[in-house]
């Protein structure tokens, strides 16, 4: 039994039909073939899968596909803007926010909602809001400071 | 080594990053083939059990079933088991006990999680639910999972080991410390556990294999540090097929920390079952699968005693260590409480007797093997928390009994087989202590005390062996492997640059600083040289990458073949110049005759030699491309201080890092971001494992009680503190580079400076790693 499904996915319109226990992050990746968003845990702990749903960050392993009916998503694939990286992506490149990149995607899409929810967050907040995504690379203090380097509004070096 | 012209030393931002940061890494999971299927693995739910008998019927009728396995058609196709690639002696001369490691379980079941059946269907999902009808009939055993209770349990993990012992092994001179402790003034003991560890790469293991009868042969697709390592050991050892028949890719890779040096049941079963299916099999696994059956790390439990004068100069050093090796011997899991652990017993100081006993044990637990440091991290442990111990007993400063006993001349021949080249290990001690104002120390211990808080401090020295290793030292250690690295230089007609080498980056960031060498060597643009790794189809040869070793190996081959490419292009420079070849000299991308002003830049030379109309074809072969292979004459010595301070609230529990100063000596350094976040990462790794994690089983049933993030905890951001990290220079004297590998440091040198400062803090000689709030909480309370 399959279930037709429409929504927007990085402002194009996708119609598919899916298995109902088809989760979301499984619609984004084997079905839609975008595989930025990644998969790497099964308790909906590490945050690798976040997207943003209806301009909300969610995990997107934590809902079924079909819940996702009529929605915008927005996934790491939509984030820059015709070729350009959004500040964020900009902000973890020039704080080397990054390592493997495995857990990179939802962590960009968390930190952006982080911003977006608390503009003039400190680091204690900053630290509390990246409480949902897991990092094994960089210690943090790195996504910390491309955080900060966002917020601060600053431009990037050119090295 | 920075001057402005040269791209050495400066902090180039990281030409991987625009792949991560917009979605278009590939990693294994990310794969798809045409006709692409999928597989699952029934896992035993046992810790130890005999398999009765297996009934695949309704499985095999579940739809979308293509195929299944079990150990049954392995045996029948002669499918050899997993090797270890490390051959450790006892004492008694004889050799290590290897029993069988199947691919799939054969007769057997030895720890949660092992491989029982594997299911390929046209979906996961179905795959799973043909997995849930498999019927087993297990005759469950008694479990081995204590290690303290393992040698001479009445079970035996392996029916030919009884009393689970794999080795018992000993190191150094037994007699000149037994002398030494009968003259001692003092000696300091320990007993201490070097908690259990689950690596958790953020990415899964995953594994993409295929069969094509076109030339009868294999690609796999895999997470997997070292491609050509891994190509090795399944062709040669458990497979018998060519290597040429199998093309190994390692893509982007989410991370590895050891765990993904190892070649697993899961990737030769995959790569055996595509050619019987006919199609390509992918399994990437689940977390929950990750924690049962990835390598894991650590697992001692030591006894430690320092001899000393009465001025506290250490006389000898001896350790009784009991180590785990899980269920089966994984690939280099015998070399780890071994070759890396006790020949690191010396650490900083001249101690001049030292003897290890190690004895290896086989337990109902998934294998042990390597993880982020693979050794050092114990042997640091063991040393800077006696030597913590030694200055309590001798009411001595910490650092003065550290500094009294430092090695201060090079090269230093430890007692315990190694040779250090060079280092300075007073300059890190120094800046170290300047750096987390060591002197102000009493004055903000009072300051905590007068609001009920305990304040602490730790030291850590550490040492560490990398750069993997001579060959032959490697081997008559009991190596089945080299240990050198290869790279190939390809110049382009154009002058561009593309770098095949054998190491592996899963985050390093290799395309970068590789990328930074060869455009310093050459004078070019560091844009206009590409690093291709992770694929034995492309790359020559490699080892691959673990041990801090990519630039000082990998990077040295790199360099031998520019070395050959530069050669060769002032022959070339020579011919267009009218010249005499030894009158070439190459400088900033530029070939010229000394002493004049007759040049010709490197691009024209490297067309030259691709459209060589006006070429000595006489005597040199057209092309401008070059292979080195690189064996080290010796290990590198990356050194360091760590302090920490804690502060710990005794009603809470809680513990406050109020600073952690890192001072490390990575010889020459390329690039220093990319270093200082190799640092980072390291030291929140270890204070991971001092702090909350802890890899734990059920004692009876052997049932992993730690087996998701609900119950393993990583740390997250708010775990881990600000750092301050600097560094000295002592470069590495045997490699073109100086350089001496960052990747391990931060994970070996921060676990005992956390203990050292709570155990300072809490008043108390020993707390267990992981110390916990709640363990925090009951020494502070039981203290006082």
């Amino acid at each position: 039994m399959s279930v037709p499904l429409s929504l927007t996915v990085n402002g194009k319109a996708v119609s598919v039909s899916v298995d109902p226990r088809t989760l979301l992050v499984q619609l984004i990746r084997e079905n839609l073939q975008l595989t930025g968003t990644h998969v790497g845990c099964d308790t909906a702990q590490c945050g690798a899968c976040t997207v943003h749903l209806n301009g909300r960050a969610v995990k997107a392993c934590s809902m079924l596909a079909v819940q996702a009916q009529g929605a915008e998503v927005t996934t790491i694939e939509g984030l820059a803007q015709n070729g350009t990286m959004h500040p964020m992506q900009e902000a973890f490149r020039e704080c080397h926010g990054l390592q493997c990149g495995f857990c990179t995607p939802g962590m960009v899409m968390s930190s952006v909602q982080l911003l977006k929810d608390n503009p003039k967050a400190t680091e204690a907040e900053i630290r509390e809001g990246l409480d949902g995504n897991i990092c094994r690379c960089t210690g943090y203090q790195n996504i910390v400071k491309a955080i900060q380097f966002c917020q601060s509004g600053a431009k990037p070096a050119t090295v | 080594m920075s001057d402005m012209s040269s791209p050495i030393g400066q902090s180039i931002k990281r030409r991987e990053d625009a792949r991560f940061l917009t979605g278009a890494g590939q990693y294994t999971d990310d794969v798809v083939m045409h006709g692409q299927t999928f597989g699952v693995f029934l896992r035993s739910p046992h810790a130890h059990a005999r398999i009765k008998s297996i009934d695949l019927s309704a499985a095999k009728a579940a739809p979308g079933v293509v195929q299944i396995f079990t150990g049954a058609d392995l045996a029948e196709a002669k499918v050899g088991g997993l090797p270890c690639g490390w051959l450790i002696h006892s004492k008694d001369g004889t050799p290590m006990k290897e029993p069988a490691h199947p691919v799939i379980a054969q007769g057997k079941v030895r720890h949660v999680g092992d491989q029982v059946a594997l299911v390929v269907a046209e979906t996961v999902a179905q795959a799973k639910d043909a997995c849930e009808l498999i019927v087993v009939d297990y005759e469950e055993l008694p479990a081995v999972i204590d290690i303290t209770r393992a040698d001479g349990h009445a079970s035996a993990v392996h029916d030919d080991v009884p009393g689970n012992v794999c080795y018992d092994w000993g190191h150094g001179s037994k007699d000149a410390v037994d002398a030494a402790f009968k003259g001692a003034a003092k000696v300091s003991t320990l007993d201490i556990v070097n908690n259990r560890l689950i690596p958790n790469a953020m990415e899964p293991r995953a594994v993409n294999a295929s069969y094509t009868r076109h030339d009868d042969s294999y690609t796999l697709y895999v997470a997997n540090q070292n491609p050509h390592v891994e190509r090795l050991l399944m062709c040669a050892f458990v497979l018998g097929l060519p290597e040429s028949k199998v093309r190994v890719i390692a893509p982007d890779v989410g991370g590895g920390f050891g765990s993904k040096i190892f070649l697993y049941p899961e990737d030769v079963a995959l790569v055996w079952a595509s050619k019987r299916v006919g199609r390509p099999i992918k399994w990437t696994a689940e977390r929950s699968e990750s924690f049962l059956t990835d390598a894991h790390g650590r697992d001692h439990v030591t006894k430690v005693e320092l001899a000393m004068d009465a001025k506290g100069m250490f006389l000898a050093l001896r350790v009784k260590t009991i180590a785990n090796m899980g269920a089966y011997l994984s690939t280099f899991a015998s070399s780890v409480p071994t070759i890396l652990y006790a020949t690191l017993l010396a650490g900083q100081y001249k101690t001049p007797a030292i003897y290890a006993e190690v004895k290896a044990v086989f337990t109902n637990t998934a294998p042990v093997d390597a993880y982020r440091g693979a050794g050092r991290p114990e042997a640091t442990y063991v040393v800077e928390r006696i030597v913590e111990q030694a200055a309590r007993d001798l009411q001595m400063d910490p650092a003065a009994i550290r500094r009294q006993n430092f090695i201060t001349e090079f090269p230093y021949a430890t007692p315990v087989g190694l040779t250090y080249d060079t280092g300075n290990y007073a300059a890190h001690l120094d800046k170290a202590m300047a750096m987390a104002e060591v002197g102000g120390f009493a004055a903000r211990k009072a300051a905590s005390a007068a609001k009920g808080k305990k304040r602490g401090l730790g030291y850590s020295c550490y040492i560490e062996a990398c750069g993997l290793a001579p060959s032959n030292i490697a081997g008559a250690l009991g190596a089945r492997a080299g240990l050198f690295e290869a790279g190939e230089v390809r110049v382009h007609p154009t002058g561009t640059v593309t770098v095949f080498t054998g190491s592996h980056s899963h985050g390093q960031g290799h395309e970068t600083t590789f990328a930074q060498v060869v455009a310093a060597k050459l004078g070019i643009p560091v844009e206009n040289v590409e690093i291709v790794h992770g694929d034995t189809g492309r790359v020559p040869f490699g080892m691959g990458t673990y041990g801090s070793r990519s630039l000082s190996v990998g990077g040295t081959a790199i360099v031998k073949a520019v070395d050959k490419v530069i050669a060769k292009g002032k022959k070339i420079a020579a011919h267009l110049l009218e010249a005499a070849d030894t009158d070439i000299e190459f400088e900033n991308g530029v070939f010229k005759v000394a002493g004049t002003d007759k040049s010709v830049p490197f691009g024209s030379v490297s067309l030259t030699a691709y459209v060589p109309h006006n070429y000595p074809l006489d005597k040199l072969e057209p092309g401008l491309n070059e292979n080195a292979f690189y064996d080290p004459t010796n290990f590198t010595y990356p050194a360091g201080t760590y302090i920490c301070e804690v502060e710990v609230d005794p009603e809470t529990g809680k513990v406050v890092i109020e600073q952690f100063v890192a001072v490390d000596d990575f010889g020459n350094i390329v690039n220093p971001m990319i270093v200082e976040g190799q640092v980072q990462g390291g030291i929140a790794q270890g204070l991971g494992q001092a702090m909350m994690e802890g890899c734990s089983y059920d004692p009876e049933s052997g049932q992993l009680l730690t087996g998701s993030y609900m119950d393993y905890a990583m740390p997250r951001a708010s775990d881990i503190p600000n750092l301050k990290i600097s560094n000295v220079v002592t470069p590495c004297t045997h490699n073109p580079l100086g350089v001496k590998g960052c990747g391990e440091a931060g994970a070996i040198g921060s676990p005992p400076a956390y203990i050292n400062a709570l155990t300072d803090a809490l008043g108390v000689k020993d707390i267990a790693m992981p110390a916990t709030v709640e363990r925090v909480w009951r020494a502070a309370n039981n203290a006082a």
